[in-house]
């Protein structure tokens, strides 16, 4: 039964990837590399229990942080046009 | 009570993958980027929560089903924060919404 969740999983990926290399805009790519990273965590969940090592939690959960903090850095460059900068504030 | 749990357990494993594929095949489809979001959520709520619940039930009480409780409220808790802000930058960057009364930019068919 997980490899039949594993499959499912790996199409998702697989149109979330389409989705990225197609976007029009850059918000399509980063909501498409948002999705790849969940799946991703799934994914490592499933893996974890097909081959009977739980220890892939571990890391599935350091994906799902790094994913979290990759996507709002992404995003806080796309609004401000930089990660913040020392002499950010005085231009307001 | 084994066997119970084994179908639970497939049953939500299934329905969970078949709800992953149904948000990807929505991110493909979707006219514009304000749809596609709503077509990511839905991999992103009903999909994973099935998923780690068919894993819940396989894992039994333990420290693996607390990890993937763990799993669980982290991604119902980032995956929207990340949307929200995705969202609202897109919107601040000038990104308009295909209305069905013609408003905003044609859409692409």
């Amino acid at each position: 039964m997980f490899e039949t969740a594993a499959v499912a999983l790996l199409v998702t990926l697989a149109l979330a990837l389409a989705r990225a290399a197609l976007g029009p805009t850059v918000f399509d790519r980063v909501q498409a590399a948002n999705t790849v990273g969940t799946v991703a965590m799934l994914l490592l969940a499933v893996i974890g229990f097909l081959g009977g090592r739980p220890e892939f939690l571990d890391l599935a959960i350091v994906y799902g942080f790094l994913n979290v903090v990759g996507t709002i850095a992404v995003l806080k460059f796309f609004r401000y046009g930089s990660l913040g900068e020392p002499g950010e504030e005085e231009r307001g | 009570m084994s066997m119970a749990l084994d179908i639970l357990s497939w049953i939500c494993l299934v329905s969970g993958g078949a709800f992953c594929i149904i948000g990807g095949f929505g991110l493909i489809r979707m006219p514009d980027f304000y749809t596609r979001v709503h077509a990511a959520s839905v991999t992103e709520t009903l999909g994973a929560g099935l998923v780690l619940l068919g894993l819940m039930f396989q894992a039994g009480v333990t420290l693996v089903c607390a990890k993937l409780i763990v799993i669980g409220i982290l991604i119902l808790f980032m995956s929207p924060t990340a949307t929200h802000a995705l969202t609202h930058a897109a919107l601040e960057r000038g990104l308009r919404p295909v209305l069905a009364d013609g408003g905003g930019v044609p859409s692409k068919r």
